[in-house]
């Protein structure tokens, strides 16, 4: 199987190259112990993961990830004296918390959005969002613009945008599409079907489907995006993921018993919703994707594709201007 | 319009929470490590020796396969350097494995020079990547990295002490790339003189301040390990791809008449340790120090150089950027001065030559109106020589005329054909 080229000849001073392929190897070397050296690097290193939720009040967004994640990691469970109000503008509030399981580090933030959509006039309610997002990115590419670099640059950017759909069991609306067609040019978005214990499965399933068709019909490309798939492989797992999208959800942080086993669900007068099961709800389908399988493909997604795009554009910019524009010019388009 | 504000908590770390239940990132490292398996792996490791001491036979016995090699002439005059990749696989796992090999080194009569080819190498390869990083169109994921990883360095088995040149060469590279030295062709050296080589060849390293590659002490799991071989540098190596039978095993070796040196015994030679540590303890870490450390250190010297800054003159953060418009700017203007006075250049060259031309056209004008003239003058003397013919020539036919005239009269006033035959054959002969 070795494919060799004719002899190379040595010209000039410097070096020549050869390519072979498939070399044979006649023995054990040990190159695979490459990956355990990687993965204790990584966990000793540590992980970082910023998610941002958006979607209107009552929508359920601290408890589902409150639920994701197993514990109070919102900005409401973690504010002292926190009181439910409609906030008059939208503010976004972010909260941090390192959570580790079996040695594995990860620090996650969470980026809230309360009074997305709850105005009477909700024009514009998306620039403060693009604003952040696009403010993460320019910071991040202004350290990595330093002569003198840190060793690791911390990422704040938005790995990730949950979307919250009322589940109206229509279609997206204005505010919907709106949002998800300029979000979804700069940052990953999970668009999710809220508070699903009011759809039986057949609106569910409708409702999805009018969703997806929606989505195509507004060019708008949700996570995973067809265009970054890299292999077949990849893009058959995406694909039957893009079938499925948007999940519907249910959140909670109440145990019952089911059946002599403690469940997470919602307790109603008619049954209980059983959150983590799959014929009850797709949180665990959610919680899958994003944690489990996707959630480094989501950064990877976020620095290799959303990042690059800014960085593209912003230095173009600036090419053409020489004071400095800044997130603000770029986030209205 | 709504505003924006994001209010973050107050104290910068984060807080640690607990878990109510298995969430499941704890799969996250696996995902990392199955993305880099997709991707595959480049390492590439530079051998720096003398001619025929042994740099092809190790990498073909630490990589158990046969590379091409090419024994080299003693001959070169001044060093080169050799680059092959090969792409090897071992279960899962694919391997870009660039080894770089010098050529003619020592060799040279004079060998001041020896090792600015090799420094030239390691910088080409930090300025592609600085290139790539500096696009503003990159793609750096898919970029094949050919940034020396670890640098071999071959020591003669003298059994005293390091070379001048061994000395001089490393202190220049040790702040480019990982250097780790070997005492090559072990086998000529006996254990207790080994023994003392080695911390001869330690000892004038630290004196030399020359710093080679620490083998990682910060991970605990490779820490005591670790440790152990640090102790054990330079390691003493010998290569080889026969197989000698010992026992009833075939192992490689080499066979003497006194005896069999078995590479894979560490009572033998330090081949064993060389591979543990080169390759399955700290391949990652060698890659890590290459991309965080050497190369930094040269993108930093080399935007520096460039005029860039991260403060400005009154201490105020610069960005890259202003700086690049600013160089820009300057440019542009040079540029544009350089136009002017070429456009200047030229529009003077112009007039001259203008000038120039307009002369010749006046001389030419010139020589015209006296051809003229004198074609005139000609003319007007032919015109006058034709009208004078001219004269002649109707005087004459009037003369003809007249006398025909009078020839006919004078037939008819005579009527004697005798006198008339007379006159006109007179007349005949007089016309």
């Amino acid at each position: 199987h070795t494919i060799t080229l004719p002899k190379p000849e040595i010209s000039g001073p410097g070096l020549q190259m050869s390519l072979i392929r498939g070399t044979d190897l006649f023995g054990y070397i040990g190159i695979e112990a490459v990956l355990d050296q990687m993965r204790s690097k990584t966990m000793k290193a540590g992980f970082e993961f910023n998610i941002m939720v958006v979607g209107q009040s009552g929508l359920g967004k601290s408890t589902l990830v409150n639920t994701l994640f197993k514990s109070k990691v919102s900005r409401k469970s973690c504010t002292p004296n926190y009181e439910e109000k409609i906030s008059k503008t939208v503010k976004l509030q972010t909260v941090s918390h390192v959570i580790e399981e079996n040695g594995v580090k990860m620090k996650l933030t969470v980026i809230d959005t309360p009074g997305f959509g709850d105005q009477i006039n909700n024009d514009n309610c998306w620039e403060p969002i693009v604003k952040y997002v696009n403010e993460q990115y320019e910071k991040y590419l202004r350290e990595e613009l330093h002569i003198n670099r840190k060793r690791v640059i911390p990422d704040s950017r938005v790995h990730c945008c949950i979307y919250f759909l009322p589940a109206t069991g229509h279609r997206l609306r204005p505010i919907d599409v709106e949002f998800m067609k300029r979000l979804g040019k700069i940052v990953s978005i999970v668009p999710v079907i809220a508070k699903a214990d009011t759809l039986t499965i057949e609106e569910r399933q409708e409702f999805k489907e009018r969703i997806r068709q929606d989505l195509v019909d507004n060019g708008i490309h949700v996570y995973p995006q067809k265009e970054y798939d890299e292999d077949p492989e990849e893009r058959i797992l995406n694909n039957s993921i893009r079938e499925s999208i948007p999940f519907a959800v249910v959140g909670t942080d109440k145990e019952h018993q089911v059946n002599g086993n403690k469940v997470l669900g919602r307790k109603t007068n008619w049954g209980i919703i059983e959150v983590e099961n799959v014929a009850h709800c797709e949180f665990a389908n959610l919680r899958d994707l994003l944690i489990r399988s996707h959630l480094q493909d989501l950064k990877d997604v976020t620095h290799n594709i959303h990042y690059e795009t800014y960085r593209v554009r912003r230095l173009n910019e600036s090419n053409m201007n020489f004071s400095e524009p800044g997130p603000l010019t770029m986030s209205v388009f | 319009m709504a505003s924006s504000d994001v209010a973050r908590q107050p104290d910068k770390g984060a807080r640690p929470l607990s878990l109510a239940g298995h969430v499941g990132f704890d799969s996250l490292p696996d995902q990392l490590v199955n993305k880099s398996i997709c991707q595959g792996f480049c390492f590439n490791i530079l051998c720096i020796g003398e001619t025929g001491i042994g740099k092809s036979t190790l990498m073909d016995t630490l990589f158990n396969t046969n590379f091409e090699n090419f024994e080299s002439s003693h001959f070169e005059p001044q060093v080169k350097l050799r680059a092959q990749t090969y792409d090897l696989q071992e279960s899962n796992v694919r391997l870009r494995l660039t080894v770089v090999n010098t050529v003619g080194f020592g060799d040279q009569m004079n060998k001041q020079e020896s090792y600015q080819p090799v420094v030239d190498y390691i910088d080409r390869q930090f300025e592609s990547y600085l290139q790539e990083e500096l696009k503003i169109k990159r793609s750096l994921h898919n970029y094949h990295d050919s940034r020396v990883h670890a640098c071999l360095y071959f020591i003669s088995p003298s059994g005293h002490s390091l070379k001048s040149l061994d000395l001089v060469t490393m202190k220049k590279l040790d702040s480019k790339v990982n250097i780790i030295p070997v005492i090559a062709k072990a086998d000529t050296i006996s254990k207790s003189e080994l023994h003392k080589f080695k911390i001869k060849i330690m000892s004038e390293l630290v004196s030399n301040g020359v710093q080679i590659y620490q083998f990682p002490l910060d991970d605990e799991t490779v820490a005591k390990v670790n440790t152990t071989m640090n102790g054990h540098l330079p390691f003493a190596v010998v290569g080889s791809t026969e197989e000698v039978s010992v026992g009833n095993k075939m192992v490689k070796a080499r066979q003497y008449p006194w005896g069999v040196v078995q590479v894979e015994n560490e009572n033998h030679c330090d081949f064993v340790k060389l591979r543990e540590m080169l390759i399955c303890v700290n391949m990652e870490d060698l890659r890590e120090q290459t991309h965080t450390r050497h190369y930094e250190l040269y993108r930093r010297c080399k935007l520096e150089e460039m005029g860039f800054k991260d403060t400005g003159p009154e201490c105020k953060p610069v960005s890259l950027q202003q700086t690049y418009e600013a160089k820009r700017q300057e440019f542009l203007v040079e540029l544009q001065k350089r136009e002017d006075e070429m456009r200047q250049m030229f529009v003077q060259r112009v007039k001259e030559k203008e000038s120039e031309l307009k002369e010749a056209e006046r001389d030419l004008q010139g020589r015209f109106e006296q051809l003229k003239r004198l074609h005139a003058d000609e003319k007007a003397a032919l015109e006058e020589k034709k009208r004078l013919l001219d004269d002649d020539q109707s005087s004459f036919s009037k003369r003809r005329a007249a006398a025909q005239l009078l020839q006919a009269q004078s037939l008819t006033a005579n009527g004697k054909k005798d006198k008339d035959r007379k006159k006109t054959n007179s007349l005949k002969i007089d016309a």
